[in-house]
């Protein structure tokens, strides 16, 4: 039923094969048509459907079924229009637009035709709006107003659906299900894991997921939003607010290093969900269920006051105490001894000011919070197109080949796997996978389980080297766990090896070479430098550790008599290794910057205030400073974003990415080629998952119940065979290829 | 001394004195349909009394000279298809040379199929499951001919999963056929490569709508498309494609042998040819039979099935063209002729042309209510209209066969019909709404009568009786 023969001949927007682009120049623009739209004349590309001319013209069509992301299913007949010297009326998001097409939209007939939609999409729909998780925000409540009668015709018995159980994101009523299998549609061609389908046909007709098995999309939550009635309702949000009490605020994900725009909903002090904003560049309007349902750990494990270890208890105390404790220590400890570790949450701003305190102490001593912490990742810092991901997430879809190396996507950047996946349905694109073989939703060649691949492509000696040097838009995605391997060096300059002998890769119109990172806070540290230095690991063991929300941190790295002192927002990890603990903000609470993997900075706004006596976090590492005796030189956050435009500019070019050009980018793959220390076996080890668990990846989604809960059954789905295990993925075997 | 042409109507009329004429503007004076001689026949096995595989056929005149037809070339196939007049047997009576001409020429770099639509599953139409057992070679070597009018590299025959032995007989006369180097490389001889598969349906009505049919090919579920894109241009498996009715194929080379002209000749203007008419209910004799099109209905029921059970006047209505067409009353009969044009002038209409004749013992709203549950039992659920309508229409019908009704529902129930028709991507929901409307539209007063004996019994008979959720279909 999914019509992508049909939908891309409507729809169809995609570029004829080979045309060269420009990198940053808009899309190819198909023969504009003109047309009338109640006598308006609208000017719109050829294969669009009437519904989006109209959308152009200014007149809004009443839909259930259409949805401009999604394949065309033409079934709920509510967008009917009249077209001039047509006899029948036509369904007007099934309708390509003609050339001096005369469309009508607001005729009697057509009034008369949706009204009799509305009756019978009503006729069955059972009338619980006032208990209904959906009232408020129905696209059916909403039309009713206008197209519904005040009282119904309908004297039979009102049809029953039994509910299924998809897992613990989604609940569903499916007695209010009006079937326009827009979810259907979502979990088939966006998400591309398939579960839910229709069974039964006519009035018997169901959506489901065949065999009672859950959802195991990381994309899941969407459909929640994609549904125009309350069938599909947020299970962890049921009955917990109306639309109309929350405050809004627009704000920026950091579950991953996507930056998906995201609508914090919160009422009083507490955030009640999480839902997307449109971000055509980004996450255009999908968000992971990470980022969707991860809210309630927010309010779990919290630090709210600042505590000091006695023994082994933490005993509550005041921040003037806990401050002049921790400034006491600092000051007497040898600079160079001073470590600070950033952990995958931190924010520029803190990033910015912890920097300069440690710089104003002395120490270069820095630290991210990654496997291997004291060594500085592979890629390096000195350009900037060496960790960032070149490509840019929206030009994925120009992409005619694409390798993966050490990452999976579908776990460390969920709503960017897919944007992959787009091209694939398009059938242009071919896909290849160094490391751990998964089911990406999409197939690929397996080319190999250790690096050794990278070189086997580098030399012919596979048949998607010849893919991927032929292609025109060639992308070559590096996770960002790469950089960080014990060989990370190695790979990297197997990497470049291969980024040097594909033509295409890197030139002055395309950037196919892109690192993956996993880590919201991640991009920022590199952008300032925040990393391991020649300091870092040649004073020996540092006496003094901060760390800054580092809850990855191997407890073996930091020495037994050293003082530790964590500052963040949750009772994880790092805050049981901590002397000190200072209770700092989490990512709803303040309005800071981070910079996505693209790059891209972009800003929070605080939705809720900090618990307790937690602060924001610069402020804390300012107000440390100033206990310390070397005062920062900022007061407000206007001076502290100054000092990180003198840092950093794109810190604060907000919502902007910035590309490298190509001679800089060859330059650092030429850096990144000289790296490896070319010893032998260097390249035989596997790749390691940056992300082990989707739904348990950070202090929030830890302290989830939901996401606690998501995990647990998603497991339980593999281990029953419901659904592939991550291993046996739909990958094309290497003996194939 | 009398001219023998007179002779002949002299004695025609005195045959059938009541036989009812029709003058067309068009036409000069007035013409007679009916008693289509054997020669003319197309179907000469229709009852099965001859042999069915290709031994049998060839006597029949069955893959006569197919080479030199297949080498004519498609211009004059689709020529010949055109001035035969044909239209599309299966229901819509689209003419056929049109569509066949419809997939153009060139399709560089895909595959065209011709689809043949033997998924017939309207309520009282079997025409072409005799085509299927008795004279499968017929459709195979249309198949070879249409095939080579719109360029198609193969024909896919959906063939209804109900269909046992006539998938059976149609797979031994493939096989035959290939076996003979009829079909397949080199089909007769004539350097065009030809193949033809069967595929059995799973037994869904709807999945005899031409792109529902596509779907259901293609493995998926059977529901209708969009359209556009049309299948001549994207059709099964994204290629172009035509759904051609078993009757219309199967026709296709005695009209290429005979003529266009020939079988231009036979029926009203615009409603040419001969035509299958499948004649069912309470009549003496029903059968299935090859006739002139425009025969008055009376004729067909009297002279080849002895009658309506109980006379002429015995007749209450007539569904003339297959479920999915408004009835018609015996007044209307009585004067109809069997065409595309005659019975939508009534309101009706001949789709299969299979004829359902109820008499006076017909309970007929019950009749209609049952085909109100079939419709909403084949609905695929896609379009809203048809997915809730064909529920609530069979619902309510299931009330006023009992009665259980106010006369305002009967506006209610017709407004409902109105709201369903046109409104959707096939025409299920069409067909579900007619047979209604044709219901109210001639039996209202029977409806307004059992409503009202309804309101006085009901007075008397206790609630226990009451279930609102029982339709016909569940009794």
């Amino acid at each position: 039923m999914f019509r992508a023969a049909a939908q891309r001949a409507i729809v169809k927007r995609g570029l004829p094969g080979g045309i060269s682009r420009g990198f940053c120049s808009s899309r190819a623009i198909a023969k504009e048509i003109e047309l009338f739209v109640d006598g308006k004349a609208v000017q719109i590309e050829e294969g669009s459907a009437i519904i989006q001319a109209a959308e152009k013209a200014g007149v809004t069509i009443p839909r259930f079924c259409y949805h401009e992301r999604l394949g065309i299913a033409g079934n709920c007949r509510m967008c009917l229009v009249e077209i001039e010297k047509s006899p029948k009326l036509a369904a007007s998001c099934a309708m390509p637009v003609g050339p001096g097409m005369r469309v009508l939209t607001d005729t009697p007939k057509i009034k008369q035709a949706r009204e009799g939609v509305m009756e019978f999409l009503l006729a069955n729909h059972p009338l619980d709006c006032p208990i209904c998780d959906q009232g408020g925000e129905c696209d059916l409540q909403d039309q009713s107003m206008r197209y519904g009668s005040d009282r119904g015709r309908f004297a039979e018995n009102k049809r029953a659906v039994e509910d299924k159980d998809i897992g613990p994101l989604v609940k569903t009523t499916m007695t209010r299900c009006i079937h326009c299998t827009r979810c259907v549609r979502f979990i088939n061609e966006v998400a591309g894991t398939g579960e839910l389908g229709t069974t039964g046909r006519g009035n018997d007709m169901q959506i489901g997921t065949y065999v009672q098995r859950p959802l195991v999309s990381e994309l899941s939550g969407n459909i929640i939003d994609l549904c125009p009635v309350g069938a599909l309702t947020s299970k962890p949000y049921a009955f917990s607010a109306r639309p109309w009490e929350l405050k809004n605020t627009e704000s920026i994900d950091v579950t991953d290093a996507l930056g998906s725009n995201i609508r914090v909903d919160s009422r009083g002090e507490e955030v009640m969900r999480v839902i997307p904003r449109t971000n055509d560049e980004i996450n255009e309007e999908w968000i992971s269920d990470k980022a969707r349902f991860s809210n309630d750990g927010l309010k779990r494990q919290r630090l709210t006051t600042p505590l000091v270890r006695v023994g082994d208890k933490f005993e509550p105390t005041t921040w003037a105490d806990a401050l002049g404790l921790v400034a006491e220590r600092l000051t007497k400890t040898e600079p160079s001894r001073v470590r600070a570790v950033a952990g995958d949450l931190a924010d520029a701003e803190s990033l910015v000011a912890l920097k300069d305190l440690m710089n104003a102490l002395g120490s270069e001593n820095l630290a991210i919070d990654t496997m291997n912490s004291s060594r500085a990742p592979a890629y390096g810092v000195d350009i900037r197109s060496n960790y960032s991901f070149n490509t840019g997430i929206a030009n994925l879809e120009e992409a005619d080949a694409v390798l993966l190396i050490g990452t999976n996507p579908r776990h460390e950047a969920a709503v960017l796997n897919a944007r992959l996946r787009k091209p694939y349905l398009e059938g242009t694109t071919q896909y290849a996978l160094i490391g751990r073989a998964v089911d990406l939703t999409f197939d690929y060649q397996h080319v190999g389980s250790t690096a050794k691949a990278i070189d086997a492509l580098t030399n012919d000696e596979h048949a998607f080297s010849k893919v991927l040097k032929a292609a025109q838009r060639p992308v070559v995605i590096v996770g960002g766990a790469v950089g960080e391997l014990d060989s990370g060096a190695d790979a990297m300059a197997a990497v470049a090896r291969l980024a040097q002998s594909v033509p295409a890769l890197v030139s002055d119109s395309w950037n196919g070479l892109s690192v993956l990172q996993y880590a919201a806070g991640r991009t920022a540290a590199l952008d300032i430098g925040f990393v391991p230095n020649g300091q870092s690991s040649a004073n020996g063991q540092p006496k003094f550790v901060y760390l800054l929300g580092a809850d990855e941190i191997r407890p073996a790295e930091i020495p037994n008599d050293a003082f530790v002192v964590y500052q963040g927002h949750h009772g994880d990890a790092g805050a049981h290794l901590a002397d000190v603990v200072l209770p700092g903000a989490a990512y709803t609470e303040k309005s800071v910057t981070f910079v996505n993997t693209e790059g891209r900075a972009q800003l929070t706004r605080q939705a809720v205030n900090p618990p307790g006596a937690a602060r924001d976090d610069w402020k804390i590492v300012r107000a440390l400073s100033e206990a310390a005796g070397m005062a920062l030189p900022y007061d407000d956050v206007n001076a502290l974003r100054a000092r990180m435009a003198d840092v950093c500019p794109s810190l604060v070019h907000v919502g902007e990415r910035e590309s490298t050009s190509a001679e800089i980018a060859k330059l650092g793959v030429q850096q990144l080629a000289e790296g490896g220390s070319g010893r032998a076996g260097s390249l035989d080890s596997g790749f390691v998952s940056a992300v082990a668990d989707f739904y348990m990846s950070d202090v929030v989604s830890r302290a989830s119940r939901t996401m606690a809960r998501a995990s647990a059954s998603v497991a339980k789905a593999r281990s029953s065979g419901l659904v592939a295990d991550d291993a046996s993925g739909q990958s094309t075997s290497e003996a194939s290829a | 001394m009398m001219r023998p042409t007179l002779t002949k109507v002299a004695r025609q009329l005195a045959a059938r004195p009541s036989l009812a004429m029709r003058t067309y503007a068009t036409e000069g004076g007035t013409r007679q349909y009916g008693g289509l001689k054997d020669q003319d026949r197309i179907f000469t096995n229709l009852y099965g009394q001859h042999d069915f595989g290709l031994k049998g056929a060839l006597k029949r005149g069955d893959w006569y000279k197919t080479k030199e037809l297949v080498l004519k070339g498609e211009d004059w196939i689709i020529n010949e298809m055109k001035a035969s007049g044909m239209r599309g047997r299966g229901g819509a009576g689209f003419p056929s040379g049109l569509k066949w001409s419809f997939m153009g020429k060139s399709s560089p770099g895909r595959p065209r199929y011709l689809v043949i639509n033997a998924d017939e599953g309207e309520p009282g139409t079997c025409k072409d499951r005799e085509i299927m057992r008795h004279d499968p070679h017929k459709l195979i070597e249309g198949c070879l001919l249409a095939g080579r009018a719109m360029l198609a590299n193969a024909a896919y025959i959906y063939i209804r999963g109900e269909f046992y032995n006539e998938a059976s007989n149609l797979q031994q006369a493939i096989d035959e056929a290939y076996k003979a180097g009829l079909i397949g490389k080199n089909a007769c001889g004539s350097g065009y490569d030809f193949d033809v598969f069967v595929h059995r349906g799973a037994g869904a009505y709807i999945c005899g709508e031409e792109t529902a049919l596509i779907e259901s090919l293609e493995g998926k579920q059977g529901k209708p498309r969009l359209k556009p894109p049309f299948p001549a241009d994207t059709g099964l498996f994204g290629c172009p494609t035509t759904v051609t009715n078993v009757e219309t194929v199967a026709a296709a080379p005695t009209i290429l042998r005979r003529g266009g002209s020939w079988f231009a000749g036979f029926g009203a203007p615009r409603n040419s040819g001969t035509k299958l008419f499948a004649i069912s209910g309470h009549v003496n004799k029903p059968c299935t039979v090859e006739e002139e099109m425009s025969i008055p209905l009376r004729e067909l029921i009297e002279k080849h099935c002895g009658g309506v059970r109980g006379g002429w006047d015995n007749l209450l209505a007539i569904i003339p063209g297959g479920s999915s067409v408004p009835l018609l009353p015996k007044h209307l009969c009585d004067t109809a002729l069997m065409d595309f044009d005659s019975l939508r002038d009534l309101q009706s209409g001949l789709g299969t042309a299979a004829v359902i004749v109820m008499d006076k013992s017909t309970d007929v709203v019950q009749a209609i209510a049952r085909l109100a549950s079939f419709y909403r039992h084949e609905s695929c659920g896609q379009c809203t209209p048809c997915r809730e309508g064909s529920r609530w229409l069979d619902l309510m019908m299931a009330r006023f066969v009992r009665g259980d009704a106010t006369s305002q529902e009967i506006d209610q129930i017709l407004e409902i019909t109105k709201e369903m028709e046109g409104h959707t991507i096939c025409a299920l929901a069409d067909a579900a709404a007619w047979p209604v409307q044709g219901l109210m539209r001639h039996f209202r007063p029977e409806v307004e009568r059992r409503l009202k004996d309804y309101a006085v019994g009901s007075q008397i008979r206790s609630d226990a009786n009451y279930h609102p959720e029982q339709t016909i279909a569940t009794v």
